[in-house]
């Protein structure tokens, strides 16, 4: 087995990370694919200093970080692959959403030309072309978040590293991001994403990393995750018209652990190891009792219950 | 060429020659810093100190005449001048001038939580380092520079209402204090640099080199050129008999004092450089 990193990953290799004693990450080994890697975790439990060390902000204790076969010690390469929108609300004094991109860009080394139409660019993906000559300390919350994430990809790396990108956007600005995440992902980048807006996270991620304590507690494909959790038995309500005779039929699998009838008696919660199992049992059922389903949908296979479930400590829907 | 490299080089277009690609990022980040120096709130301190020495001269100029009608005695003059040039222009305001203006180039940054812009940039630390300590020169050498030529100007005219001869000498001095406070940012812009990497609280050790400083005239021979003053002093084109800036029995020739100057100041640079690709951003640690 080949285990040298490819190209196109982002590979942690044991990495811890500690302040004095205080404890950032530890021992993380991950390796990201392109697309959206969502970040997930209550305050504190290391995923802005996940993305710090990603980006060569700090630097890890222990461990090897590589992003697409580079590292941060070099940046005049690391940095054309990688853009980071970081969660500091500051800002170089005195300069116009406009001078802020274009001068960084001008730090990068591209050409005042260049540099001028990247910066216009960058400002239209994220909808602030109006403001662009406005001072960024006359900036709406929302439009200083908007201005970050335009310098961030202005250079257009194949990497972006976004921290909370959607604090402090509308919701008409939350959805439009979110559009343009989904089309930059689909153009073949990495979008490491955090964020503790889960619904949100479940909705445009393709994979997510859990973290708790500076541990990564799970990761990978949201169903993927959820359905490692053996102990906690999947929720699954179906709609039927006569749940009393589903429910004395679904014992006949033994991963069935639980089945309770709703309270208008017009469906059935089933608790089950098994999924895949019981979809099976349960289409032999449904052909032998000609019951008339409804509908029939998981209720805790989604990132909210399986983060209830490995960090909130409690049950999930 | 690395599978790495070859995709850097397809995605972003950037100018592949070394040198031009640094000078252009010092540019760049020039355009950003001397607006910072000159624009910012920061600034508004350094311009009255710039301020002081001028002013002080302009208040000096008709006393200064009048002495010098009187007396006719200009040598004297200039040796007064001297002493107010080293101790109130070189020694306080160059010096507390370039500790403000330098110390705050990466530290003023890390207050402001933006220094991570330039981290995140494609962009070698030691270009940013060398393209820092430029705008920082810039930005004092004009401030200093003009506040030195501007005393020398008060004194020139408070001269030259004395008697039109008078002058003369202090316009053949005016290049020599012009280069000894160009050579002063130099020199003090980069250790001030380097203390503003090393210490999260530089004053206390820009207040230990002013103590030493201070005190260079007591400090036995060998201990005196382990500063900056001494040889900026060496360099004063008016030999002051006696006090504190009291010409040294043995002054650095300047075709010493000059190159070993900047040879420490390049090798002071290194050491910051040194320090900055090892920096990491923790602003909240700060």
């Amino acid at each position: 087995m080949n285990n040298k990193p490819k190209d196109h990953e982002i590979v942690f290799e044991d990495v811890s990370k500690f302040y004095g004693e205080i404890l950032g990450v530890n021992r993380v080994s991950l390796v990201i694919e392109p697309g959206i890697t969502s970040l997930v975790g209550p305050n504190g439990s290391g995923k802005t200093t996940l993305m710090n060390l990603m980006t060569g902000l700090i630097k890890p204790t222990r461990g090897h970080i590589r992003m697409l076969g580079l590292n941060p010690d070099h940046p005049e390469i690391f940095f054309r692959q990688i853009g980071y929108c970081s969660q500091f609300d500051s800002f170089p004094r005195a300069l116009t959403g406009f001078q802020f991109i274009q001068s960084y860009l001008r730090v990068h080394g591209y050409t005042t030309k260049d540099s001028q139409d990247m910066a216009w660019k960058a400002l239209h993906r994220v909808d602030l072309l109006e403001a662009a000559h406005l001072k960024i300390g006359a900036y709406s919350k929302g439009m200083r978040q908007r201005v970050r994430l335009a310098q961030s990809i202005a250079h257009e790396p194949a990497v972006m590293i976004l921290d909370e990108p959607l604090n402090g956007l509308d919701p008409m600005a939350r959805a439009e991001t979110i559009r343009l995440f989904r089309q930059l992902a689909s153009e073949g980048l990495h979008l490491i994403i955090s964020s503790h807006i889960l619904h949100e996270v479940d909705m445009m991620s393709d994979r997510v990393i859990l973290l708790n304590n500076g541990y990564v507690v799970a990761e990978g494909e949201i169903h993927g995750v959820r359905s490692e959790m053996e102990e906690h038995p999947m929720q699954i309500l179906i709609r039927c018209d006569r749940p009393g005779l589903l429910a004395a039929r679904v014992f006949e699998q033994d991963s069935v652990v639980e089945a309770k009838i709703h309270k208008d008696r017009q469906g059935l919660f089933i608790k089950t190891r098994d999924a895949d199992a019981f979809y099976l049992l349960l289409n032999n059922i449904v052909v032998d009792e000609k019951l008339s389903v409804e509908s029939i949908a998981p209720v805790d296979d989604n990132l909210n219950a399986v983060y209830q479930y490995l960090i909130g400590g409690g049950e999930a829907a | 060429m690395s599978a790495s490299t070859e995709l850097v080089t397809e995605i972003s277009p950037l100018r592949p020659e070394r040198w031009p690609l640094w000078m252009g990022q010092i540019a760049a980040i020039m355009r950003l810093e001397v607006r910072k120096n000159f624009l910012g709130k920061r600034a508004v301190l350094i311009y009255l100190l710039a301020a002081v020495p001028v002013l002080l001269m302009a208040a000096l100029s008709a006393e200064i005449s009048w002495q010098a009608s009187r007396s006719n005695n200009v040598g004297e003059i200039n040796i007064v001048f001297a002493n107010l040039y080293e101790g109130l222009i070189l020694r306080t305001i160059v010096f507390f001038g370039c500790a403000w203006i330098f110390m705050n180039l990466f530290r003023g940054e890390v207050v402001d939580r933006s220094l991570h812009y330039y981290f995140l940039a494609a962009l070698r630390r030691e270009v940013l380092v060398g393209g820092k300590y430029l705008s920082g020169l810039v930005a004092s050498l004009v401030l200093f520079g003009l506040s030195t030529a501007g005393s020398l100007l008060f004194l020139s005219m408070g001269l030259s209402s004395a008697g039109a001869g008078a002058s003369g000498g202090i316009k053949g001095q005016a290049a020599a204090y012009l280069g000894i406070t160009a050579l002063g940012c130099i020199g003090y812009g980069a250790a001030f640099l380097v203390i503003g990497l090393f210490f999260r609280n530089p004053i206390i050790p820009a207040l230990l080199i002013y103590g030493w400083e201070f005190i260079n005239f007591l400090l036995p021979p060998v201990l005196k050129k382990i500063s900056i003053i001494h040889y900026l002093h060496s360099l004063s084109p008016v030999p002051v008999p006696e006090g504190p800036f009291a010409m040294v029995a043995e002054p650095t020739p300047a075709y010493l004092s000059i190159p070993g100057l900047l040879i420490v100041t390049a090798i002071v640079l290194a050491l910051a450089s040194y320090r900055i690709r090892r920096m990491e951003i923790m602003y909240g640690g700060e």
